[in-house]
C-alpha cells in the first residue's frame, strides 16, 4: 500500500507547508502545487488508472478524502491570511485624525450681514417683506414729508451730510439719508394699506467717529400699517423680535421719546440678557438696553401719502444693526465693523 | 439743560429720591441724561465763620484760626491759606471727615496733627480738598448767608438733572417746566413763582412805545419800563442757582433776565433806557448792509431780512439772539428797558445759523415760544426787578400782539385713543391725569373730551397728540404685547435684491471674506484704481473728513485699500468680497445706485498645511470665481477678451452673459496695485447685479437622461497661438454627436512650430435614442476635426 502511504505524505507535507504560507502569493503558489492540474494530489488520483482495482478503490477514497482536508484548511488559511494582511494595511494606514485638515479657500460673511439676516428672518416670520431704497435722498423725503421742515430745530436730531449740489434757486435739495424712514414715504406712496415692511440700508450722519458712533451705519425700518394697528402691537411685534435675536424669556419696556414723525413716540428697552435686569457691564448697569425708536406713523404722514388717517393706523421703528451686534457678540468699538481688520473678520467664519 | 433739585424742590415737593424722580422723568418726559450729586461731604464738614486769625508762633507762612461752629466748641486750627481773614464764612472740617487729600489728591480721613508745636484738631478747606475743582491756593469762602454750623451738604449739597430737552417742548427747557412734570407724575400740587408787579405813575425818562413793523416774524412783544434800580451783584442764592444750571453771574439786572429764562423758558433782554434815545422801539427786517455790535464785542454784518429791534431806526439787538452792546446794562445803569417777546423760530435759527452764533435765548425762541409766556417772563422779571434791585414799575407796561390767539380746544375721542393705543383708558381717569398736566377739561360726554390745552404745550394739537399724553401718564406697562391681528399683506418683489443676496452668499461660499468698506472716498481713492474712464463722482459739500469726500463710483478703491494690509500679514491666498453700491452721477436727479458685487484675489496658493506654496494664484483662479459664482444663475457665462481701464491689457476680460455684458475680471494693473502698497499679482472679479438680473436664467428645464453609453475620447488639436480656445470649444460642440467637450491641456513649444499651439479636448460623444458603435463615432470626429481644419487650419496633433 505505499500508494495510500504517498497520499498520506502528501497531505500531511502540505498541511505542513500550508502552516508555513504567510501571504496572498504563499497560498497561490501552495494551491497550484498541492491542488491544481499538475500538483502532487492530482498526479496521484491520475494515476489511479494504472493501479489495481481494489487498491485504486482504496486509494481514491484516501485521496479524495486527503483532498477535501486540503481544501478546507486551505479555505481556512487564506481567511487567516486574508485577516492578517487587512490588519497589516490598516496599521500601514492610520491616520493622525488631530492633523489640520486640507484647507479650502475660506469664504466668510460679515457679521454685520449675519446679523441684518437674523433681523430680517425675525420680521419676515412674522409677515414682514424687505424693501430697500436710495441712499442718496432728496431733503423732501428724509425730512419736509416726515415733518421736519427746513429751520426746524428737530433738524438738529439728524446731523446731515449734504451732496455738494446746487438748484438754480440756491437750495441744496440732495443729501445722504440720515436714516432709514424716507422709505416709509416711498413705500406708502406706491401701494395701499395693508403694509408690513421692513427696510434695511445704510444711512449716515455728519458725526465723529469713536468708539460708539460712527458717521455710516446700517439701520433697518419697519412699517406696519392697517385698520386697528396699534401701540400695542407695536409693542409685541418688537417683544417677539426681541425674543428671536436676544432669547425668548426677554422683556421689553417702552418710554417715552420724540421723533417728529411719529405720534406716540417710544423709546424701546430690551431687559438684559447678560444679567436678566440687575444690571451689569452690557447694560451699563441699568438692567435694560436700549434699542431703538419707533411710535405710531404721525396722521399727518399718512395723510401726505394720500391714506384715510382716521380709517387707518400704523407703526414705524428704526434701529441700527450695529448695536445689534455689539450687543449680541460683546463687541467694544463700532469701528471694527468697517475697518475690515483681517483678524477681526476671522473670528466670525463661515457662513 | 442742567436742572438744579433744589431749585426744583421750590416749585414741587419730590416725593421720591433723586434716582426714582429721573426714572420716572426718563420714562414719561424726558430723559435724564445724567445725575450730578454735589455733596455727600458728611455730618464734619461744616459752615463756620472765622472769629480771629493769629501768627504762627514759629511759622512765618502759617496763622492760628479760631472758628465759630455756633455751639460751645471753638476749635483752633493751624492754616496755610493766604485769603482767609476774620469774619468770613468758611468751611471746616472737623476731625474724622472725609475729605481728598489737598498734596495727593487721594481720598483721606482728617486726624489731629501738630504742625509746628501747635495741634490742629481740624482744617478750613479748599475746593480741591471738598473734592469740588482743583483749587487749592485758598480756602473756599461761602457767601455771608450761610448758617454758621449747618452741615454743608444742608447749605450747598444738590443734585443736577442734566434733561434732555426735545425739540417740540420748549416748556421743558425751564426749571419751572420740568417741576410741572414732576409734580403732575407724582400727584403733587406745583407752586408758582409770584410775579405780580404794581406799575405805578409815568415814566420819569419818557414813555418807551413799542411798534411791530414786521408781524411775521414777531407774534408779540412786550416791553416793561423798570425806573431807580440800583446795579449791583445779585443776592448769593440767585448766583448759585444760575451757576447750578452753568450760567455766570454778571449784575443784578442781567442775572434777572437769565434767571427767569431758566425759571420759566422766556429768554429777556434788558435795554438800559438811557441808551435808547428815540424812545421808540421798531421790530422790523434788517436792510442790505446792516451792521450791529453785539453784547459779546464782535461786529456783524447782518443778512437782508433779519429781525432787528431797533431804537427808531438803529439796530440794537438780533433779536432773539444776542443783545447790541451799545445798549446793554452797566454798572451805572438806572432805568432799564424789559424786554420780553415772541419771536418767530424760524426766523430766530436762520439768523442764529447765518451769525453762527447760538445762544441760550435762540435755542429756546427756535423750539416756538407761547406769546402767552412773554407776559408771564416780563411780570416775573419786573417783580424781580423791584424786589432785588430797588426799581419802580412804570404805567404802562407795553403789549404788542398784532394777532392774539384763542387757546387752543380739542375734542377727543376715547374711542381715537383707543384706536392709537390698542387699550381703552377710562373717561375719568382720562380726564384726571390731563388736568394734572394743566390741561382743562370742561366736559366729557358721548366718549369725547372737550379740552383746552395749557399755552405752554405748543406741542399738543391734534387727538393723538392727547393719546400720547394719557399713556405716558397712565403707564406704557399697562400695554399689552400683541401681534400684528389681520391679512398679512402680499410682499413686494425686488429681484435685484434677491440676486445681491445670491451672489453674496455664492462669493462667500467661493472662499472670499466679506467686507463692508465706506461708501465715501478721498480724491486719491476714486483715482487710484483707475477704473472709472472719465466718470465724475459726486461730491458731499460737508465730508466728515477729506478721506471721505465722493460717492464711490467703484468698489475697487475700497478692496484694495483693506486687502494691502492682509497681504503684509499673509502670503496664502486672500479673497475679499463687497455687496455694495456704486453711485452713477445723473443729471439733476438723484444718482443710480448700481447694486455691485465685487472680490479680489491675490496670494500663493496654499499648501497641504495652508501655508503658502510659491505659486501664485493667476487669472484661472479669478476665472474658477466667476464661473462657481455665476454659474445656473446666468444663461450662456462667458469672457469676452477686453481692454478695461485698471485691468493689465491681454489679462482682463468683460464677463457676459449671452449678448450682455455683465460684469468684468482681470488682473490689477499692476501701476496701480503699487498704488495701494500691492507688489503681487491681484486679480479683480466684478459683477454687476442688475445687469446680471437681465441675463438672469430660467429655473431650468429637466433634459431626460441618455439610458445609452458614450464615446469618450481625447483629441489635440494644432491651432494658431492666438485662437481663442473658447471659440475652439464652441466649433467642437457644435458637432452632431458631440455632447461636451472639457479642456484638459494646452500645450506650446517645440516640437510645434512657432506661432502654434496645441489644445487638449476630451470629448464625449453620445446618441439619445442608441447606443453608438465605434465607426459611428469615428465617422463624427473626422468630419468634425475636416471642419475644423477648413474654419481656423487645426490639424490633429501626431496625426
Amino acid at each position: 500500500m505505499a500508494a495510500i502511504r504517498n497520499v498520506e505524505e502528501i497531505r500531511d507535507g502540505a498541511l505542513a507547508a500550508l502552516a508555513q504560507a504567510s501571504d496572498r502569493a504563499a497560498l497561490q503558489e501552495w494551491r497550484v502545487r498541492v491542488l491544481g492540474r499538475k500538483g502532487e494530489l492530482t498526479t496521484v488520483l491520475r494515476s489511479l488508472g494504472s493501479l489495481p482495482e481494489a487498491e485504486r478503490r482504496v486509494v481514491g477514497a484516501a485521496a479524495n478524502a486527503a483532498r477535501d482536508v486540503l481544501d478546507a484548511a486551505y479555505t481556512e488559511r487564506a481567511a487567516r491570511v486574508e485577516q492578517e494582511e487587512l490588519r497589516q494595511a490598516t496599521e500601514r494606514e492610520r491616520v493622525d485624525v488631530t492633523l489640520p485638515g486640507r484647507p479650502l479657500p475660506a469664504g466668510s460673511l460679515h457679521v454685520i450681514t449675519r446679523t441684518l439676516a437674523d433681523v430680517l428672518d425675525a420680521f419676515r416670520s412674522l409677515g414682514f417683506w424687505v424693501a430697500e431704497g436710495p441712499e442718496v435722498e432728496w431733503d423732501e423725503y428724509n425730512f419736509t414729508r416726515l415733518r421736519i421742515p427746513e429751520d426746524h430745530p428737530a433738524r438738529d436730531m439728524f446731523d446731515t451730510i449734504w451732496v455738494d449740489y446746487t438748484r438754480p434757486d440756491g437750495r441744496r435739495p440732495m443729501l445722504l439719508r440720515t436714516h432709514t424712514s424716507p422709505m416709509q414715504v416711498r413705500v406708502m406712496e406706491r401701494r395701499q394699506p395693508p403694509i408690513r415692511v421692513v427696510v434695511p440700508g445704510r444711512c449716515y450722519r455728519f458725526e465723529a467717529t469713536d468708539a460708539t458712533h460712527e458717521w455710516m451705519f446700517l439701520q433697518v425700518e419697519g412699517l406696519a400699517v392697517d385698520e386697528g394697528v396699534s401701540l400695542a402691537d407695536l409693542k409685541g411685534t418688537l417683544e417677539e423680535f426681541a425674543r428671536r435675536i436676544f432669547g425668548r424669556e426677554r422683556r421689553v419696556m417702552l418710554r417715552h421719546a420724540y421723533f417728529p414723525f411719529v405720534e406716540p413716540g417710544v423709546e424701546l428697552a430690551v431687559d438684559c440678557f447678560a444679567c436678566h435686569g440687575t444690571g451689569c457691564r452690557v447694560c451699563g448697569a441699568t438692567g435694560w438696553i436700549e434699542l431703538l425708536g419707533a411710535g405710531m406713523v404721525h396722521p399727518e404722514v399718512l395723510a401726505d401719502v394720500g391714506y384715510d388717517a382716521r380709517r387707518y393706523t400704523g407703526f414705524a421703528f428704526g434701529m441700527g444693526i450695529e448695536r445689534v451686534a455689539l450687543i449680541r457678540h460683546g463687541i467694544d468699538d463700532i469701528r471694527m465693523f468697517y475697518s475690515n481688520d483681517v483678524r477681526f473678520l476671522e473670528q466670525f467664519p463661515g457662513v | 439743560m442742567r436742572v438744579s433739585l433744589r431749585w426744583l424742590e421750590e416749585y414741587a415737593r419730590l416725593v421720591l429720591p433723586p434716582e426714582a424722580l429721573a426714572q420716572r422723568l426718563t420714562v414719561s418726559s424726558a430723559e435724564v441724561e445724567s445725575v450730578e450729586r454735589l455733596g455727600g461731604w458728611g455730618p464734619e464738614v461744616q459752615v463756620a465763620r472765622v472769629l480771629r486769625v493769629e501768627p504762627h508762633p514759629n511759622a512765618d507762612r502759617l496763622r492760628l484760626v479760631t472758628v465759630d461752629l455756633g455751639g460751645e466748641d471753638r476749635p483752633r486750627v493751624v492754616c496755610g491759606a493766604p485769603n482767609v481773614a476774620e469774619g468770613q464764612k468758611v468751611v471746616f472740617g472737623r476731625v474724622g471727615a472725609r475729605i481728598v487729600d489737598g498734596h495727593t489728591g487721594k481720598p483721606a480721613v482728617l486726624k489731629s496733627t501738630s504742625i509746628r508745636g501747635v495741634v490742629s484738631a481740624g482744617m478750613v478747606l479748599s475746593e480741591r480738598e471738598l473734592g469740588i475743582s482743583d483749587e487749592h491756593e485758598g480756602i473756599v469762602v461761602l457767601p455771608q448767608d450761610a448758617p454758621v454750623g449747618a452741615p454743608l451738604d444742608e447749605y450747598a449739597g444738590d443734585v443736577i438733572f442734566e434733561v434732555y430737552v426735545a425739540p417740540n417742548r420748549p416748556d421743558m427747557a425751564s426749571v419751572l417746566g420740568v417741576a410741572r412734570e414732576l409734580a403732575a407724575l407724582t400727584g403733587q400740587p406745583l407752586r408758582e413763582p409770584p410775579s405780580a408787579i404794581v406799575p405805578s405813575g409815568a415814566a420819569r425818562t419818557g414813555r418807551v412805545t413799542v411798534r411791530i413793523a414786521d408781524a411775521d416774524l414777531c407774534f408779540r412783544y412786550v416791553g416793561v419800563l423798570v425806573e431807580g434800580v440800583r446795579v449791583g451783584p445779585s443776592p448769593d442764592w440767585m448766583q448759585r442757582r444760575l451757576q447750578s444750571a452753568g450760567m455766570r453771574p454778571i449784575n443784578n439786572v442781567v442775572d434777572i433776565t437769565n434767571y427767569v429764562m431758566l425759571e420759566l423758558g422766556q429768554p429777556l433782554h434788558a435795554f438800559d433806557r438811557r441808551q435808547l434815545r428815540s424812545g421808540s422801539v421798531v421790530i422790523r427786517r434788517s436792510r442790505a448792509g446792516e451792521a450791529i455790535r453785539t453784547l459779546d464785542g464782535t461786529d456783524r454784518v447782518l443778512a437782508n431780512g433779519t429781525l432787528l429791534i431797533c431804537d427808531g431806526d438803529r439796530p440794537v439787538a438780533v433779536a432773539g439772539v444776542m443783545g447790541g452792546e451799545d445798549t446793554e446794562v452797566s454798572p451805572d445803569t438806572t432805568d432799564v428797558f424789559l424786554e420780553s417777546a415772541t419771536f418767530a423760530p424760524s426766523s430766530v435759527r436762520r439768523t442764529g445759523a447765518a451769525l453762527r452764533l447760538r445762544t441760550e435765548a435762540s435755542r429756546r425762541f427756535e423750539r416756538g415760544l407761547p406769546p402767552e409766556l412773554a407776559m408771564a417772563g416780563a411780570r416775573r422779571a419786573a417783580h424781580l426787578l423791584v424786589e432785588l434791585a430797588g426799581g419802580v414799575v412804570r404805567e404802562p407796561v407795553e403789549d404788542a400782539c398784532p394777532q392774539p390767539r384763542a387757546p387752543v380746544r380739542l375734542g377727543v375721542s376715547l374711542a381715537r385713543v383707543e384706536r392709537v393705543l390698542g387699550i381703552p383708558v377710562g373717561r375719568d381717569e382720562s380726564a384726571e391725569v390731563l388736568e394734572r398736566l394743566g390741561f382743562t377739561v370742561e366736559a366729557a360726554d358721548e366718549g369725547v373730551l372737550r379740552l383746552t390745552v395749557p399755552y405752554w404745550r405748543p406741542d399738543v394739537r391734534i387727538e393723538d397728540d392727547v393719546a400720547e399724553e394719557i399713556v405716558r401718564m397712565v403707564g406704557y406697562d399697562r400695554l399689552p404685547s400683541q401681534t400684528l391681528a389681520g391679512r398679512v399683506p402680499a410682499p413686494d418683489e425686488d429681484p435685484v435684491r434677491d440676486l445681491r443676496e445670491r451672489l453674496r452668499l455664492r462669493f462667500a461660499a467661493a472662499g472670499l471674506r466679506e467686507v463692508m468698506t465706506y461708501s465715501l472716498q478721498s480724491t486719491d481713492g476714486w483715482t487710484a484704481a483707475g477704473d472709472t474712464g472719465d466718470l465724475t463722482p459726486l461730491r458731499v459739500a460737508n465730508p466728515v473728513s477729506s478721506e471721505h469726500e465722493y460717492l464711490r463710483l467703484s468698489l475697487a478703491p475700497g478692496l484694495l485699500r483693506t486687502l494691502a494690509p492682509v497681504l503684509r500679514l499673509r502670503r496664502a491666498r486672500v479673497g475679499l468680497f463687497e455687496c455694495g453700491r456704486r453711485y452713477l452721477p445723473r443729471r439733476d436727479e438723484l444718482p443710480d445706485e448700481r447694486e455691485t458685487v465685487c472680490g479680489v484675489l491675490a496670494g500663493e496658493r496654499p499648501d497641504r498645511w495652508g501655508s503658502p506654496s510659491g505659486e501664485s494664484l493667476d487669472f484661472s483662479d479669478a476665472r474658477g470665481v466667476v464661473e462657481q459664482v455665476l454659474s445656473g444663475l446666468v444663461d450662456g457665462l462667458d469672457l469676452e477678451a477686453a481692454e478695461l481701464p485698471g485691468l493689465l491689457p491681454g489679462q482682463a476680460a468683460r464677463i457676459r452673459a449671452g449678448a450682455d455684458v455683465i460684469g468684468r475680471i482681470g488682473r490689477v494693473d499692476p501701476r496701480v496695485a503699487g498704488k495701494f502698497d500691492i507688489a503681487v499679482p491681484v486679480y479683480l472679479v466684478e459683477v454687476d447685479v442688475a445687469d446680471a438680473l437681465a441675463a438672469r436664467a430660467g429655473p431650468g428645464a429637466y433634459r431626460p437622461l441618455s439610458r445609452f453609453p458614450a464615446v469618450r475620447q481625447d483629441v489635440a488639436l494644432v491651432v494658431a497661438r492666438d485662437l481663442a480656445a473658447g471659440e475652439l470649444r464652441r466649433a467642437i460642440l457644435e458637432t452632431p454627436l458631440v455632447v461636451s467637450a472639457r479642456v484638459f491641456d494646452v500645450y506650446e513649444g517645440a516640437p510645434l512650430p512657432h506661432g502654434k499651439k496645441s489644445v487638449a479636448f476630451a470629448l464625449e460623444l453620445q446618441a439619445p435614442d442608441r447606443t453608438l458603435s465605434e465607426d459611428e463615432a469615428q465617422r463624427a470626429l473626422r468630419r468634425m476635426i475636416e471642419r475644423l481644419r477648413r474654419q481656423f487650419g487645426a490639424e490633429l496633433r501626431g496625426g
